[in-house]
């Protein structure tokens, strides 16, 4: 699903340049759940940039479902995050003015999805989640591990190639976390190809493998005994 | 761009964010408020400059006599200026060419009584043309002729006013009125524009009134009209022409300022229109201002939407909005923005002018209005710069890097 080949990025700082990325090399398969784990300034979250296409790398290769993502202009990036990615942030970014059910909606919107086809569609993904009920409450009315739930819905809805999470538990409270976890490996059962970007070990070692990095460099990666969530919650 | 989906998204944004939409909405409507009423202000200016000139004809001197300030060629100073007839006929016969009428006046006042009826009027001696300097307007019977005036005709024009004081619902035309002393014929009736002093007037034949105070041939006045063709220049150059012409046959020095005096309405009606120009100027340079700050305004607006909502777009670009779509949405939102507010602000103002009317006479301004056109013309323009002020940081929150974006919190 995930082809990486040498993959280098820096930073200029001044006249100082800031070397982030020094030639990764990775694979993810169709219907993994991988851990990207590293402490600040590893470059984890570089890594997820680039692989979501928000930024671009200085030189080596990536593929993503056999499509080379090279030179892309703005549009074409766009068009490709809409079609093959799907982003759950640390921090939710929920439209604040749109209802759950509309923030559920709008990827649908950029891939010119009829109105009432997209409604019909958040609603089964919000459903899925379990925030039927919650559709049509603006995100301050929700709590965090909802608003979560919302993004991840929001996420799913294009039926994207790959999910993309951004310390996706780090504003949550344990207990909530474990709920979103649950959730994910749920997703991931059927068959969804995920990766998670976490600094804690916890989390991390709730999916099936995990890749350590370190000072821009891979330095393990490793297939791990999957902790289920539902345990904890 | 312009399918019903991005409307009701336009809309949703639009009812969702009603303090942004009413701020840059009302800084539109505003601007074009107070443009159209400055606009209308302005003519109407002019409107009462031009209404101070439409009643009387603009190709007319008026000749006063009065006292001379300076001895010349044996005469001493302070000697009192007279006309008589053979004026008259000099100034026809000198300035031929130029000239289209001359009539004298004489005015006098006096009791004029009709049966039982009876008040104070005056009565003013002129010939058959003094009618073009007034614009007279008849309502019924003549004006005086030339008969008139060779026969010394004991006959009058009275005014609308006159005819109702003296005669209420009578018929006057045929009637003998009593003036001074003296029964005259009622031949026509005039009305006057310029309002009810003009038409409480007596006009009656001068060489009656010569007659009548001992034959003599003496007048107050004299009104001469000069052909129109002859323009302003040339009307400037009669005047003095006329002047020096006069001051020579009456013995007055050419530096006395004072003996005789013409009055030059060709000259005070075009010092007046450069006047309500120059003011008209002022005026469309104000509103004009007033539609650069709403263009100000409105970009300022932009500038705070776009960067209010640079984590939005930033996550809209994430979900896979392209940078047209960005751009496309605030231009839409703005340009629908400005273009309601400007119409109800354009409306407004011409709604706030008409309702004025002739209720600010007293400052000068008389039914203020403004061309539709123009007023059409500064909301598209400020239609056209809204689009430009959106469109501007559109295009650059549209290039952000949504990572860059997504992390302004």
């Amino acid at each position: 699903m995930i082809e990486i080949k040498d993959l280098h990025k820096s930073y200029k700082m001044g006249s100082n340049s800031l070397h982030v990325l020094k030639g990764i090399n990775f694979t993810v398969e169709e219907g993994e759940l991988v851990a990207i784990m590293g402490s600040s300034g590893s470059g984890k979250s570089t890594l997820l940039n680039i692989l979501g296409m928000l930024d671009e790398a200085d030189s080596g290769d990536y593929s993503l479902d056999g499509v080379p993502i090279k030179n892309l202009n703005e549009t074409k990036a766009a068009n490709y995050r809409n079609k093959f990615l799907g982003f759950i942030f640390q921090s939710f970014n929920l439209i604040n003015y749109k209802s759950a059910l509309e923030n559920v909606a709008l990827p649908l919107y950029y891939q010119r999805v009829g109105r009432k086809e997209r409604q019909e569609k958040a609603l089964k993904y919000l459903d899925q989640v379990g925030l039927k009920e919650w559709s049509h409450h603006l995100p301050n009315e929700l709590s965090g591990g909802q608003k979560q739930r919302v993004a991840i819905a929001r996420a799913m809805v294009a039926e994207p190639k790959v999910l993309l999470a951004d310390e996706l538990t780090g504003a949550l409270d344990s207990t909530t976390s474990y709920e979103v976890m649950e959730l994910i490996q749920k997703i991931n059962d059927q068959g969804n190809t995920i990766l998670v970007v976490t600094h804690e070990d916890d989390i991390a070692h709730m999916c099936k493998r995990i890749v350590h990095l370190k000072d821009g460099v891979i330095v393990k990666d490793e297939k791990v005994k999957q902790v289920r969530a539902s345990q904890y919650v | 761009m312009f399918s019903r989906d991005n409307w009701k998204e336009i809309f949703e944004t639009i009812q969702k964010n009603k303090l942004r939409t009413f701020l840059s909405g009302f800084t539109v409507a505003l601007g074009i408020l107070i443009f159209v009423v400055l606009f209308g202000f302005g003519n109407g200016l002019i409107n009462t400059f031009e209404e101070f000139f439409n009643d009387d004809a603009t190709n007319t001197f008026f000749i006063f006599p009065g006292r001379t300030s300076m001895p010349y060629k044996g005469y001493k100073s302070n000697r009192q200026i007279e006309f008589d007839n053979s004026d008259l006929e000099d100034i026809e016969n000198n300035f031929a060419l130029l000239t289209q009428y001359v009539s004298p006046r004489i005015d006098r006042g006096g009791l004029v009584r009709y049966k039982n009826e009876s008040n104070n009027y005056t009565t003013r001696g002129v010939n058959q043309d003094y009618r073009h300097a007034e614009k007279t307007i008849m309502m019924k019977g003549r004006y005086l002729n030339k008969e008139d005036i060779k026969n010394k005709a004991k006959y009058a024009v009275i005014g609308r006013l006159v005819e109702k004081d003296l005669f209420g619902a009578e018929e006057s035309i045929g009637k003998y009125i009593d003036v001074a002393g003296s029964m005259f014929k009622v031949v026509g009736v005039f009305q006057d524009d310029a309002g009810d002093d003009e038409e409480r007037r007596i006009y009656i034949p001068y060489t009656t009134r010569q007659l009548i105070e001992k034959n003599t041939d003496k007048v107050n006045q004299i009104v001469v009209g000069f052909k129109p063709e002859i323009g302003y220049a040339g009307a400037m150059a009669f005047d003095r022409s006329l002047d020096k012409f006069l001051r020579s046959k009456k013995f007055i020095s050419p530096e006395d300022r004072r003996g005789i005096y013409i009055r030059n309405v060709a000259d005070q009606l075009k010092q007046n229109q450069d006047f309500a120009r120059v003011l008209q100027i002022i005026v469309a340079f104000v509103a004009f201002g007033t539609i650069i700050a709403g263009i100000i305004g409105i970009s300022n607006i932009m500038v705070f939407v776009v960067k209010e909502r640079t984590k939005e777009l930033g996550i809209r670009k994430a979900l896979g909005a392209t940078p047209k779509s960005i751009i496309g949405t605030i231009l839409l939102e703005s340009v629908f923005i400005t273009t309601i507010s400007g119409i109800i602000g354009m409306l407004i103002g011409i709604a706030v002018l008409s309702s004025f009317g002739e209720t600010l006479k007293d400052y000068f301004i008389t039914n203020p209005y403004i061309n539709l056109g123009v007023a059409i013309s500064a909301t598209v323009v400020l239609i056209i710069f809204g689009g430009i002020a959106g469109y501007i940081p559109a295009r650059r929150a549209a290039r952000i890097k949504p990572i860059v974006a997504l992390r302004d919190d």
